[in-house]
């Protein structure tokens, strides 16, 4: 009976004995290459740092002038201009300013890897149905697996700073473009690849004229949502050292600040319905052609 | 003696996981719906033999699901064959390289698809120098040499618009520019007028008949419509089941339906106005009555006869010289019903 009642779990020495061959086996692993792969990334970090440096020491009217240009370009909206430009001017004046910055710095970094990464990946994905079914597996443990769990390894790895926290914000914000990319590319009309093949066109010209720019509803929507989902990492990430409007927001849990909480939080959301509002509309201009409202 | 532009030889096709298996059922005359039901494949085409004329307009009918599509595409390619050969001005379509088939489809063969096959994101200007561009050629001369065919089929001042905000007999008039614009002596034409409206559908049919009298390409068409392959084809390849029951020109196939299924097909159209005289005419020098040209249909024939209050004519060729004779029994005997085949079969 006793064998319904209790598990037949592993003896708690063999446990313990597994569980410290693995942290074993990886510390060596970290203490043999962690340095090297920190060399790998310092690259990286050397840009990650300027380029915070760049965005928090220029003057705040001329971030205004690229944030209000940017919007424009995307959104081709006044309303969505003046509404960005208000909330940054808001986040100023209530001290926010350069945590927005270095948020705004890391951001665009990740979305930028994530972005250079996944949509290779998805291309890659879309073209063989078994790199689709290997991809695909992955791609579902990093957006369900708890972030905590991989800050270990790569805390471990390479310590507390801005490329370990860069890691684990594209590790979670990376999988939307890669599916959507490849999603996007295997939705492109039958008909109109087979016009293509029919003409002559090369694996190149099919792809670039006539697979990417058909699926770029889908990427961009991928972009939108990696940009989103690297925002929501935000507090996350400053827990192992990036700097930015998350910190505030672990000072006010630990302490019970209730307003320095409250608005360091809007100034996420801020930032994150700006983006969302400025690609949707970009999203959206890309497609005119289809409603047949494109042009003339 | 017009010389064949295309020749398809022993043409088999089955779709399923392992084709070469099941050729052997296939080679010992299993039909295709026991090779779908005992074997899982479909038998998609059967020993195919068609000689397609330069210059002309070959129609291959055939009701859906009949094997016409795949057919079409073993032309240039789009579907690999199981056995068989494509024979394009003696080359081998099956046995060139990547190369030379790209090549095949940007310079030889272009193709006009039945939902059109824009591509949506370019304007009218842009998919009509779509092959062109392909070439490698640039945009800009692509485009300015896209314009004549952009005007020729009548799309002067929608060259900005993309193809979502044209109706489909516009569409498809970018379709036939684009197929155009490239120079290729063949054009395949997979039901590229059944998405239309009946109005529109005749109104393309005359645009593609008035471009073939300047242009001589070898024309492959396809449709299900037997009424738009008698008024464009100048030889009609008739399919069932994956294999063609009929070939010839369209006089021969209503005056001799080589089977019940065809006599089917073609029980509900004006004979009258599709027989021409030539068809039922007896060899003769001399004649009396009416004089008409060997292309006069049936039913004008019958009208000059009742005219002249005679009741035979005289078939003149072009020169003016006699060449036949008709009666109005016959004329009247060939309107009221098919004529079927006593000698035996003449096809397969
Ligand atoms: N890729 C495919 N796989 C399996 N069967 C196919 C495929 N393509 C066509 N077929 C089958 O081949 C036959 C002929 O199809 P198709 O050439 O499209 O006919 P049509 O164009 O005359 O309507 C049909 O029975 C169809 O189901
Ligand atoms: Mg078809």
């Amino acid at each position: 009976m006793e064998f319904f009642s209790e598990f037949p779990e592993l003896g708690r020495g063999d446990l313990r004995d597994f569980k410290k061959a693995v942290d074993f086996g990886f510390r060596s692993f970290s203490r043999a290459y962690g340095e090297g792969i920190e060399n790998f990334f310092d690259p990286l970090l050397q840009f990650m740092i300027w380029f915070e440096r760049l965005l928090i020491n220029s003057p705040w009217p001329i971030i205004l002038a690229v944030i209000a240009g940017l919007a424009w370009l995307g959104s081709r909206s006044w309303k969505l201009v003046a509404g960005s430009v208000a909330c940054f001017i808001l986040i100023g004046y209530f001290g926010m300013w350069e945590n927005t910055m270095a948020t705004l710095a890391i951001i665009s970094v990740a979305t930028f890897i994530c972005i250079g990464l996944g949509i290779p990946l998805g291309i890659w994905m879309a073209k063989s149905n078994r790199v689709q079914s290997i991809i695909t597996p992955i791609l579902d443990v990093m957006q369900t697996i708890p972030s905590f769990v991989y800050l270990i390894p790569v805390v471990m790895l390479l310590g507390i700073g801005k490329v370990p926290g860069l890691i684990a914000v594209c590790i979670y914000a990376a999988p939307p473009i890669v599916r959507l990319t490849n999603l996007g590319i295997r939705l492109v009309d039958e008909e109109v690849l087979e016009a293509a093949d029919a003409f002559g066109a090369n694996y190149k010209q099919r792809l670039w004229g006539v697979q990417i720019p058909l699926a770029l509803p889908n990427i961009f929507a991928g972009v939108n949502q990696t940009i989103m989902m690297a925002l929501a990492m935000v507090v996350i990430a400053s827990m192992i050292g990036v700097r930015g409007l998350g910190v505030p927001v672990l000072q006010a849990v630990s302490n019970q600040y209730l307003a320095l909480g409250l608005m360091n939080g809007l100034a996420i959301v801020a930032i994150a319905i700006i983006f969302d509002r400025v690609s949707q509309k970009y999203g959206q201009r890309l497609q005119a052609y289809r409603k047949g409202s494109g042009h003339d | 003696m017009i010389d064949t532009k295309i020749e398809i030889r022993n043409l088999y096709k089955v779709f399923g996981n392992s084709p070469e298996a099941a050729m052997k059922h296939v080679h010992a005359g299993i039909s295709k719906q026991d090779l779908l039901d005992h074997h899982g494949h479909v038998l998609g085409l059967r020993d195919i033999n068609v000689k397609i004329k330069s210059k002309r307009i070959q129609v291959i009918m055939g009701l859906s699901g009949s094997g016409k599509s795949t057919l079409i595409r073993h032309i240039n390619r789009l579907i690999e064959p199981t056995e068989g050969e494509v024979i394009v001005d003696g080359d081998n379509v099956l046995a060139m390289s990547i190369e030379e088939l790209r090549d095949f489809r940007r310079h030889k063969a272009s193709m006009v698809f039945q939902r059109f096959g824009l591509l949506p994101h370019r304007t009218v200007s842009q998919n009509v120098a779509y092959g062109l561009s392909i070439q490698g050629i640039s945009e800009g001369e692509a485009t300015e040499r896209s314009q004549r065919w952009i005007d020729r089929v009548g799309l002067a001042g929608f060259e900005q618009h993309f193809p979502a905000q044209l109706s489909g007999g516009m569409q498809q008039r970018v379709g036939l520019a684009r197929a155009l614009a490239t120079d290729a002596e063949i054009l395949l034409m997979d039901e590229a007028f059944s998405a239309l409206d009946p109005l529109i559908r005749t109104d393309m049919q005359n645009i593609l008949l008035d471009l073939q009298e300047e242009l001589h390409k070898t024309i492959v068409f396809i449709t299900h419509d037997l009424d738009e392959a008698l008024r464009i084809g100048d030889e009609i390849s008739i399919l069932r089941d994956g294999e063609v029951i009929q070939q010839g020109d369209p006089q021969s196939i209503i005056m001799k339906p080589a089977d019940d299924y065809i006599s089917d097909f073609i029980k509900d159209i004006n004979r009258g106005r599709v027989l021409e005289v030539r068809s039922i005419m007896e060899k003769a020098n001399r004649a009396t009555g009416p004089k008409m040209g060997i292309k006069t249909p049936l039913e004008d024939a019958l009208q000059q006869l009742v005219n002249a209050g005679k009741d035979s004519g005289a078939i003149v060729a072009d020169d003016g010289k006699t060449i036949g004779k008709i009666s109005m029994v016959n004329a009247i005997a060939a309107m009221a019903r098919p004529d079927r085949d006593d000698e035996g079969p003449r096809y397969k």
